[in-house]
Order: C-alpha cells, then structure tokens, then sequence
C-alpha cells in the first residue's frame, strides 16, 4: 500500500465525505442563523406592534403622555406618569435593598463560609431564586403587608419620617400595602438572582490571585475590594441588571401589594401603580380606543425604561474596559 | 374476534347516537356568574348532551368576543345601550341576580350594625367623610360605638361590571359623587386612600386586611368571606341587609319589560325590602347568527336555566330571574333569533 498517494489524491469515498461535511455544515450554518434572525425579527415585530397600537394615543396626547399623572377612563383622559414613576420607584427600591445584601451573600459564600454550610446556603440561595412570583405576591398581601403595617412602618414613620424634608418620604396612613411594600417584595424576589450570579463569578476568580494578596497581607475587606470586584465587575454588573430587569418587568407580585391607585404622592407609604400591574389589571377590561391605546402606550415606555437600562449597561461595561486597557 | 369487534362498534354508535345531535356552545364574559353558568351546563349537558363552553374573561371581554363573533353568546354585567344593540343586530335580556355589597373592617363593628344612606356613602368612597368618627355617620348610627380612624377606601382596580353596578347606585344618590366621579366600569375614585384591588378577591383581601377599611364586593364572596357588611337606607327610606330576600324584592320592583334591550342596573330600586344595590348580568345574542344550530341550543340552555335552574341559583347565592320577566324574555328575545 503506497501512502504518499493516499495523502496526494482522495479516494472517492474520502471526496463523498468531505462533501457531506460541506453540506452539514451549510445546513447548520442555515438553520442557526435562522433561530437567530428569527429573534431579531420578533423583537422588531413586538416593538412595531407596539408602536402601531399606541400611535393613537400617542397622537392624541403628545409626548406629554409620558409626563401627565392623569388616569381617568370615564373622561378619557390618560397620562402615564403615575405607572412610570411607580415602576422606576419600586425598582430603585429593591436595587437599593437587594444589591448590598446579595453582595455580602456573595462574599459570605466564596470567602468566609465554613465548607459545610456552603453547599446548603447556596441552594437556599438558588432555590429562592425558582420561587414563582404569584407566591411573592400571596406572602406579600396576606403576610408581609399586615405585619409591615403594624410593626415596620410605626417605626419608620417614627425615626426615618421625622427628618425635615426627607420625612415625607414616611408619612401617610399604616396600610401595609404601597409603593415601599412593593419596592420590599421586589428587593426578596430579585435578591437571589442577583447573589447567585454574584456568587458564581466571584468562585471564578483564580485562587492564585486571591492567594497572593493575601500572602502580602490584605485583609478580607481588602481582597474583596481590589482583587475579585475588579477580576469580576462584568458579571456583577450584568447580575445587578438581570435584577433590575427582573424587577422593572415583574407584575403579578407589584400588583397585589402596591395598592393599585393612579395617585401620585410623596409617601412612600401610599398606594401607586407600577407600568406591569396598570397592564394586567386593565387590559383585559379595557375598551378599544384611547384606554386600550393608552395602555400599549405605557407597554411601549416599558419596552424603551428596559432597553435604556440595558443599554446603559453595556456602555458601562464598555467604558470600564476602556479605562482598563488604558492603565495597564 | 372480528365479528366481535364489528358488534361493539355497533353496540356504541347507537349507544352515543342521541349525543351525536348535541353541540358545543361557547360563551365567554363576566366573571360574577360564571359559578352558576357553570352549575347550568353541568345539568344541561347531563340533560341533552350538549356542552356548554363559558370563559369568564370579564364584561368587557364578553362584549369584544361577541362583536369579533368568535362566541355564541357574550355574557355582561353592565348592559349595552339599546341604540349599540340595534346597530349590531343584537339582544340581550338579564339571565341571574345578583347583589353588591359595602363591606368594612371597623374593630368591633358586627355585621348590619353601621347603617348608612347613598350619600354618606358617596362621601365615604370620594374621601369627603375620611374617618370612622365622622358626625355624619354617627348621626345616622345613634347608639353604634364606632372607634374613630382614618378610612381606607378599597375598590377594584381591574375594570368591572360590579365597579359599574355600585357607581351607579352611587351616582344615582349624591349628585356630589355623580358631578366628580360619575358611573363606569372603570373610574378615577378620588380619595386620597384608595387601594385597589383585582377582582373581587383582591378587594375582599385587602379589606379583611386593612383596618378601617370600607370596599364593595359581589353578595357571595362577602357572605363566603363572613365579612361585615353595611345596611343601607333604600329608595322607600328604610335600612335593609343584603340577602336573596331583599335581592329578590329589588328585583320584583323592577318592570323590564318597559326598558328597550332590557338593559338597567337595579339601582336605589322602589319597594320596602328593597336592596338598593342589584343588578343582573345580561346575555348577548345575535337575531341573526352565523352558527344557526348553535344559537338555538344556547336558548334552549337558558330556556332550561330559566324553568329548572332556579334552585341551583339559590344554593349559590345567586337570584333567579323573576317568573314574569323570564316569560317576556322568552316571548319577546328568543322569538327574535333567527334559528333556521
């Protein structure tokens, strides 16, 4: 058998091979970017509709749409400033709540955790995370809320409420049930997502890395500070946005415990609306014409909030990186 | 084996033959009495085979799925105007009773005890009267401790035909409510402490869980509930409690015969037992309906509900329509639906 010409001239079967390789690999090629064109081609399709639905209302009403606090469908009149400010305040919320506490979750559970506890707190973690949101919802109502009223918000009102200026922020009548009620349940609900994320990019980080700083003799704080925040703030920060999108988009949770009403107040205590619980309570109800316009409308600014946030992020991350190619 | 397996096919085509007439209907709106609709199929369908389809998706949604003709029947609890009826080519005539009902939590306040009329009321939900200890309700309520406290008013946030029943009773008493708020399925409540609520689970929750709080709820869930209610003062000036008896007499006061498409609220309604706050969910159908077949079952359906499902309504809670208008409905709504 003479190997030099099986390296020169194909055998005929090596040629059909290679040929089906060619075509699978076509067909592969075809059928993958199909899926993602096919995503491409849904978020066009979903913000075109959008946009079609809430065009008259958008016409009617102008840009001022999004900056009137009017909601009244008897009359027609509508503005989704109330549903806006809602949606942004609850979330800002539970962001303000949930990053701080994830964070020290992450850290407890790469650094300090004992090796035993590490497994069980971590799917503790997880296993919050898979908790539907309806059930957020029925423990915030029927649980949270009460003894919320009855414990939380009589302390609130009596140490946070008496700072001048900042005090409105905690005054109002104890209903349990509000703006603040919901920013809390958000902050549960987002708060394993954004640990779990934490907590897998922070157990990337080389221990070699690690090691060496603490060999040189920083503390916890330290090596947290400037050896796995810097190693990791892609991922944290794209953990921090899976939460806020989370929180931005939620609905069934907001709209039992934020009280449902289209009123702008000052209080974080008292009842408002979010974008998401405005939609599900309405659609279904509403009248073809302006209310039902108005309402894609205010689906539509969610859609822009979301893709603002998103956007925003990716300059951050961009923008960190610039920084860093230029330091080193 | 073979002539075996011939025989039992035989055996049951005859055996299902009388089904094989019965039809599917369908049928979606309203949510309030989506439990009886459903207690009428089930003894329907074991009555003639036919199978009864009803999505409660909400009034609105009812009045929608109709007009885009994809349901044999709309069901709604705020009735259409009788010029919108024409102009489609529809009837529609009340199918079941129900009530609404003011319910609070008030710290020490018994079912019945606290007695108010349609204006205090309308002050209460616009948030002019804003705590228990107000001397209009105690002047109404002499005798009645009733602890002071800010009032916390629950509506529903989802728009609903029984939003629709209860501003209408409101509007109809308090000129005040009637200029401010007006009557809907869907309006803007005033007052600085409104919660809402979605459906009337949502608005019985938050009530049995906000103290001082007053909400509306459809008759069953605040009896399911065991919630306190309101007595109110009715059109001939005394006060009544929500039960069937005083549903019923409502009902009996009210001659729909005279009312084009039959569509009225039983709001503020004259007679001395009188529950001011009634109102029945209607039934939408075309006079000349593309499914012929369909059509004709859905009146025999509620030909039925009206003759034997009268003590299926009373074990739900529910008022069956009185016997002199189910005649004028049957003379007079079903004779106009083209059927062949």
């Amino acid at each position: 058998m003479d190997i030099t010409q099986s390296h020169s001239a194909p055998t005929p079967q090596a040629l059909k091979i290679a040929k089906l390789q060619r075509v699978q690999d076509f067909l592969f090629h075809a059928v993958t970017q199909f899926f993602a064109v096919g995503v491409l081609i849904a978020l066009m399709g979903i913000l075109t509709s959008l946009v079609i639905n809430a065009w008259p209302a958008l016409h009617q009403f102008g840009p001022s749409f999004f900056f009137s606090q009017e909601w009244d469908v008897v009359n027609g009149e509508f503005g989704g400033l109330i549903a806006i400010y809602g949606t942004v305040v609850t979330s800002v919320i539970a962001l303000l709540i949930a990053v701080p506490l994830s964070f020290g979750i992450a850290v407890f559970l790469t650094e300090l955790c004992p090796g035993p506890l590490r497994r069980p707190l971590g799917t503790a973690v997880e296993l919050l995370a898979a908790v539907p949101s309806i059930i957020y919802g029925m423990f915030g109502l029927f649980i949270f809320a009460p003894l919320f009223a009855e414990y939380i918000q009589p302390v609130l009102a009596s140490t946070l409420g008496q700072i001048p200026g900042f005090g409105i922020l905690f005054s109002g009548a104890f209903n349990g049930i509000g703006i603040l009620c919901a920013g809390l349940i958000l902050a549960m609900m987002i708060l394993p997502f954004i640990a779990s994320v934490m907590r897998d990019v922070f157990e990337i980080v080389p221990p070699v890395l690690k090691e060496s700083a603490y060999g040189i003799g920083c503390t916890t704080w330290e090596v947290v500070k400037n050896v796995v925040l810097p190693y990791t703030k892609a991922g944290v920060i794209g953990g921090v946005m899976l939460g806020l999108g989370r929180a931005l988009g939620e609905t069934m949770a907001v709209t039992f415990v934020i009280g449902n009403a289209h009123r702008l107040s000052a209080s974080l205590f008292s009842p408002g609306t979010s974008i998401a619980s405005t939609l599900a309570n309405e659609f279904g109800e509403a009248e073809a014409g302006n209310h039902l316009s108005s309402l894609f409308a205010l689906g539509l600014a969610l859609f822009i909030i979301t893709f603002v946030v998103l956007a925003c992020a990716k300059w951050m991350l961009n923008n960190m990186e610039k920084k860093q190619g230029l330091k080193t | 084996m073979k002539s075996f397996l011939k025989k039992a096919l035989v055996i049951s085509a005859i055996s299902l033959a009388p089904t094989a007439f019965a039809v599917d209907m369908t049928g979606a709106g309203a949510t309030f009495p989506y439990p009886i609709y459903a207690k009428w199929a089930e003894a329907f369908k074991a009555k003639t085979g036919s199978n009864l389809n009803y999505q409660s998706i909400g009034s609105s949604g009812g009045i929608k799925q109709i007009k885009a003709k994809t349901v044999d029947f709309g069901a709604t609890d705020n009735p259409v105007k009788y010029e919108e009826l024409e102009k489609d080519g529809m009837v529609q005539f009340p199918a079941i009773i129900g009530g609404v009902v003011p319910v609070i939590n008030v710290d020490g306040v018994k079912p019945g005890e606290i007695k108010l009329d349609g204006p205090t009321l309308a002050d209460i939900f616009q948030g002019v009267i804003s705590d228990w200890g107000d001397k209009r309700i105690a002047i109404m309520n002499p005798g009645v401790k009733i602890p002071s406290g800010p009032i916390t008013v629950v509506t529903r946030a989802d728009g609903s035909g029984t939003t629709a029943i209860f501003t209408d009773y409101l509007a109809k008493t308090s000129t005040l409510f009637k200029d401010a708020v007006g009557s809907g399925a869907n309006v803007k409540w005033p007052a600085a402490s409104t919660v809402g609520g979605k459906g009337n689970e949502g608005v019985a929750a938050n009530v049995t869980r906000v103290k001082n709080s007053v909400g509306y709820v459809e008759y069953a869930y605040a009896k399911k509930n065991k919630m306190t209610f309101i007595s109110l003062k009715n059109k001939d000036g005394n006060f009544v409690a929500p039960d069937d008896l005083t549903f019923s007499a409502a009902a009996a006061g009210t001659d729909w015969s005279t009312i084009p498409g039959m569509g009225t609220f039983i709001t503020n309604a004259p007679g001395a037992k009188s529950w001011p706050i009634t109102g029945a969910s209607f039934i939408l159908l075309y006079k000349n309906p593309e499914n012929k077949a369909n059509a004709a079952e859905v009146i025999k359906f509620f030909d039925f509900a009206f003759k034997d499902g009268k003590k299926m309504a009373e074990e739900l809670d529910y008022v069956p329509m009185p016997d002199k208008t189910t005649e004028f409905i049957r003379k007079n709504v079903f004779t106009k639906v083209v059927t062949k």
